[in-house]
């Protein structure tokens, strides 16, 4: 099962995240398998909700490493700049492992305020069938799992009118 | 002469949390210098020791102008007064 509670420890952190975004991310997964596939969930700047998906190119083209383009990481987070936005999930695949970190997904965490979202393809590749699907805090090379909570649509945003 | 630095979050704490940092030099290793006056520490996580001498590290990227200074010439591209100079983390990782 996914979330089975490994490294909850400190942290009630919860990701909520709605079902078009979770079913988005689990497709993009299955069809770049075996290659592991990446991008972002990104929403307003304090507001930890995944509203925007992006699927973003693995330069690395490789069933064990992924990465940004330089050229396209530097126009997202332009674009998040323009919008007040921040990434709120960071999803990848691994597609011959668990979906728990390694330690290079560790070393290479570069935000802190992030959930980053694992998934694995191992199972069924391609085709359908459940898939593993487990969220992460990742600070200063410590990782924090943390429950995953799907609803049909995030609650909208509480804004002062 | 003044280049503005954006800083990434995770590089923050260096800067008492402010996103946009002014730094001079005529190099990118200038600047990194620069930088590490004003907001100690910072150098090292930005280029790393390579032989005799520095190399930015492999997960950090820096652009000049909006250009990746890999193709521009790494820490010797060059700088003048008013370029943008952008950093950002990798986003990068996988199961290897």
């Amino acid at each position: 099962m996914p979330g089975s509670g490994i490294g909850r420890n400190t942290l009630d952190r919860v990701l909520q995240i709605d079902q078009a975004t979770y079913d988005a991310i689990v497709e993009h997964a299955r069809r770049d398998h075996p290659v592991e596939a990446c991008g972002m969930v990104v929403g307003p700047i304090g507001t930890d909700r995944p509203e925007r998906f992006i699927e973003m190119v693995n330069a690395a083209g490789s069933p064990t490493f992924y990465e940004y383009d330089s050229t396209d990481l530097l126009q997202l987070y332009r674009d998040m700049d323009d919008r007040d936005e921040e990434p709120v999930v960071i999803y990848h695949s691994h597609t011959a492992t668990e979906a728990y970190p390694s330690v290079t997904d560790i070393n290479l965490a570069g935000e802190p305020g992030a959930h980053y979202v694992l998934v694995s393809t191992q199972a069924h590749g391609n085709n359908d069938g459940p898939v593993e699907f487990r969220s992460y805090r990742i600070i200063d090379g410590t990782v924090t799992e943390e429950e995953v909570t799907i609803v049909d649509a995030v609650a909208p945003s509480e804004e002062s009118s | 002469m003044a280049i503005e630095v954006r800083i990434p979050t995770i590089l923050r704490t260096y800067t008492g949390g402010e996103k946009a940092v002014d730094a001079d030099g005529s190099t990118l290793t200038a600047l990194i210098d620069s930088l590490e006056a004003n907001h100690p520490g910072i150098k090292d996580r930005l280029v790393e020791d390579k032989g005799n001498g520095i190399e930015l590290r492999r997960f950090v990227n820096v652009y000049i102008n909006d250009e990746d200074v890999r193709f521009i010439g790494s820490l010797e591209a060059t700088l003048a007064d008013g370029d943008q100079v952008v950093i950002l983390p990798a986003v990068a990782g996988g199961a290897r």
